[in-house]
């Protein structure tokens, strides 16, 4: 136990340095899965047209072993950082991807009805009604995605790009149990830390009415209102 | 009511126009029976139509028609004189008001940024918006300070309020209602079906109101038009014609067995107490009759005086005697009209 | 050439990579080598893996649905155990696996211990929203016809919660044989093994057999579940035929 806490003081510089690497890898790799699925899943979940598509690449980006693309990176395209980033986006994009969709295509019927009624272009309906609506969903969507991209972020050593923390925590002959907790511990605040600033995020981006209409539903037993008939 | 005229001062002015169906048929793809057949009609400017008929019957297809949610193939639809296929759609719609069921109102706007939603979109200044959204929430009765609050804080009722004055916020010339009271509770509806015929009466308006209660569409349009299965208009006309003169036995059958009773909740007292001899005023031999307001409809008229099995009821306005109306009056008014 | 865990003194199996066939060593994949090697070392490591999935998320699953019914009433332990779950997902799995090494060994229990942490949070979350989320009208009705409390939960409630129960598994399941290719860094099992294998000698055939039979895996054993899942409830997707 002691030379856990010991290893901190002892290796500062070192667990500095990886845990600023292991930062910027991992914001990197969500930003690439949150540029890549907000645009998609938005625009098909406004369309209401291929969602079966969408779900199905979801489900099957989300059933991809990471260390396996990895392995397979490593034959096709080879070591380095394009390897990991490859295999972190692929971990995190379904999440983002699923959650947009869901949420834009959830927005209530009538209110997407009302906005076209009202002349509203479908650009003005998906920006000013669909995606605000979307927001308290996608955010818990790049929340988890963070949180996984973090504690996976580590496979960077056996993808061939050093300098983060997986330097540590794939090296037990190296640093000894005790670096390898310490190094897992950073990794672990650090995914705490990434969603709790998103969470502060979520709370600032997300319109006052939603969460007072969030407070009024609570999630259980709540029932979908009754739908009209589509053609009386 | 220091309102002095609650039409739009902020608004446009705009004139009601006439909504003219031309031969329009409807037919979804791989359905056999069109949703909408061949239907022609005309609703004059500044009057409501409401739509009934079955599920099925076309009734929300033809109002979706009109601002073309649903697109059609043969026919035309012409807003005072201009089809709608000649204006862009989202021109189009922008001035028509738009009010349904589920309500629709945005979730994470506050209630003014609701109702200046359009508005907004169409460039108008700040000040503007918000003086037209004052106004339209004295004009739907509700508080001014329900501007800053948010749709989950309202109730079915206040939201269906709401969704009035969102849509009556560019002052649109044309408005379309797809069972907008629906959803809610008896009492509530009754209300806001009043507040609404009361509001018509100040602002001008060509509307178009889906319905499949046909209680509801005698006490709110000045016509009717009644459709069947196949999107077949059976029978248009005024709430009277329907009801004196069905056009076949699906209409006398939609608009009920007891349409006579019906007829009697379409007139006041004070007309037929009016037409009826005013000799017979004077030394009343009806001084004990039980008394009815003059703005009564024949059928609280009628139900009073069966309840207290006199032979006349006294009509009353603002306590003045106007006259009596005695049963043989009342079945005279009803069937008198009706031949 | 030593994996972390061979660098432990665990015995493993050394690997002829170049054995029998003529493969060249610039090769992107060798087919041969594949065929050669499909008896002696790919097709007993898929067999190991799906058995070490099977364990975890049985375990798991025992595990997770026990909870659930306790803490369904008692909202402290849920919040709990929610947040132990949460918890468990952030540590980085190839640190967790270690943690356990000093008390286990490098053993196939040590990779299960950590595995079936790992179901945890989402076998218990959608058990319990499973159970929380049915309909009050239909649990109400129970109680109006008399079924007792545990009637109520046995025949109402756990039947009704078995679509989230089963979507939880069917995540569960490709995140465990995600994670259990990681787990053969510290114990030397399942397709993990070949995987780290190829890694440290970057031979290519390996590294993409290996990978693909991997998420041939978990792609077979989504749709394994989905089947699973439409088989036990089949009033998800009754509709009025009209």
């Amino acid at each position: 136990m002691s030379s856990y806490f010991a290893f901190f003081g002892d290796n500062a510089a070192l667990l500095a340095e990886l845990t600023l690497v292991h930062i910027l890898l991992s914001v990197f790799a969500l930003a690439v899965a949150v540029v890549l699925a907000i645009p998609l899943g938005a625009w098909i979940g406004h369309l209401h047209r291929f969602s079966f598509a969408v779900v199905s690449v979801g489900n099957v980006l989300r059933s991809l072993p990471t260390l396996a693309i990895i392995a397979i990176g490593l034959a096709l395209y080879g070591f380095g950082i394009i390897n990991i980033t490859v295999a972190l986006v692929i971990l995190g994009f379904p999440l983002v991807l699923t959650n947009t969709f869901t949420a834009v295509e959830g927005v209530d019927p009538g209110t997407v009805e009302a906005a076209r009624g009202m002349g509203m272009t479908g650009w003005q309906i998906l920006t000013r009604v669909e995606l605000p609506s979307a927001i308290p969903l996608i955010s818990s969507g790049i929340r988890t995605s963070w949180v996984y991209i973090v504690a996976t972020a580590y496979l960077a050593t056996f993808a061939g790009q050093q300098g983060t923390l997986g330097d540590i925590i794939s090296n037990i002959e190296g640093y000894g149990l005790s670096g390898v907790l310490a190094a897992a511990t950073i990794s672990i605040l650090l995914a705490f830390a990434g969603d709790a600033l998103l969470g502060l995020a979520e709370r600032a981006l997300t319109p006052t009415g939603l969460r007072l209409l969030a407070e009024r539903t609570p999630a259980a037993d709540a029932e979908p209102a009754p739908a009209a008939p589509a053609a009386a | 009511m220091s309102e002095t005229t609650p039409t739009s001062r902020t608004g446009t002015e705009r004139p009601a126009a006439d909504i003219v169906f031309d031969h329009v048929t409807k037919r979804y793809p791989g359905q056999q029976t069109p949703a909408l057949d061949d239907l022609s009609m005309t609703v004059p400017a500044g009057e409501t139509c409401c739509l009934v008929g079955p599920s099925g019957g076309g009734k929300t297809t033809a109002m979706k028609l009109v601002n073309r949610l649903i697109d059609f193939e043969s026919g035309d639809i012409t807003i005072g004189g201009q089809s709608i296929r000649s204006v862009d759609v989202t021109t189009l719609r922008r001035d028509i008001g738009y009010v349904i069921q589920q309500v629709g109102l945005f979730p994470h706007m506050t209630i003014a940024g609701n109702i200046g939603v359009i508005p907004g979109l169409l460039g108008w200044s700040r000040d503007r918006i918000k003086k037209r959204t004052d106004e339209l929430l004295d004009l739907v009765r509700l508080d001014r300070s329900f501007a800053s609050r948010y749709p989950a804080q309202l109730s079915g009722g206040q939201q269906q309020r709401v969704g009035l004055a969102r849509a009556l916020a560019v002052d649109p010339p044309v408005m379309l209602m797809d069972e907008p009271f629906g959803a809610l509770d008896p009492i509530t509806r009754t209300e806001i079906q009043d507040e609404f015929l009361n509001l018509e009466s100040e602002i001008s308006k060509t509307v178009i109101f889906v319905t499949h209660d046909i209680d509801e569409a005698i006490k709110m349009g000045d016509r009717i038009a009644v459709l069947r299965q196949g999107g077949v208009l059976a029978q248009y006309g005024t709430a009277d014609e329907l009801l004196a003169h069905p056009a076949d036995e699906y209409v006398a059958d939609f608009v009920g067995a007891d349409r006579g009773l019906k007829r009697l909740s379409l007139r006041r007292m004070r007309e037929v107490v009016a037409g009826g001899d005013g000799a017979s005023n004077g030394a009343s031999p009806y001084a004990d009759a039980p008394s009815v307001d003059a703005d009564a409809t024949l059928r609280i008229g009628l139900s009073t005086l069966f309840a207290s099995g006199a032979p006349a009821v006294q009509v009353t306005d603002g306590g003045r005697l106007l006259g009596t109306v005695t049963l043989d009056q009342l079945q005279d008014a009803v069937a008198g009209s009706s031949s | 050439m030593t994996t972390a865990a061979g660098a432990l003194d665990l015995p493993t199996q050394v690997i002829p990579i170049f054995e029998g066939p003529q493969c060249a060593p610039d090769q992107l994949f060798c087919w041969d080598w594949f065929t050669t090697n499909w008896p002696t070392i790919l097709g007993p490591s898929l067999v190991q893996h799906v058995y070490i999935t099977l364990i975890a998320v049985v375990i798991g699953l025992v595990i997770s649905l026990a909870a659930a019914l306790f803490a369904f009433s008692r909202s402290w332990f849920a919040s709990g155990f929610l947040g132990f779950s949460t918890f468990l997902y952030t540590i980085p799995s190839l640190a967790f696996f270690l943690m356990f090494v000093p008390i286990t060994g490098l053993s196939l229990t040590t990779i299960e211990i950590g595995l079936t942490s790992y179901t945890l949070l989402l076998l218990f979350r959608n058990s319990l929203t499973g159970l929380r989320t049915v309909p009050r009208s239909a649990v109400e009705a129970a109680e109006g016809m008399g079924l007792t409390p545990n009637q109520i939960l046995f025949r109402i409630r756990l039947p009704l919660a078995l679509p989230s129960i089963m979507a939880g598994i069917r995540v569960s399941v490709v995140t465990v044989i995600s994670l259990a290719t990681v787990a053969a860094s510290v114990a030397p099992l399942g397709l993990g093994k070949p995987i780290f294998d190829a890694i440290h000698t970057v031979f290519s055939t390996e590294l993409i057999s290996a990978g693909v039979l991997t998420i041939l895996v978990a792609l077979v054993a989504d749709v394994l579940v989905v089947g699973l899942q439409r088989l036990v409830t089949p009033w998800t997707r009754a509709r009025r035929t009209s």
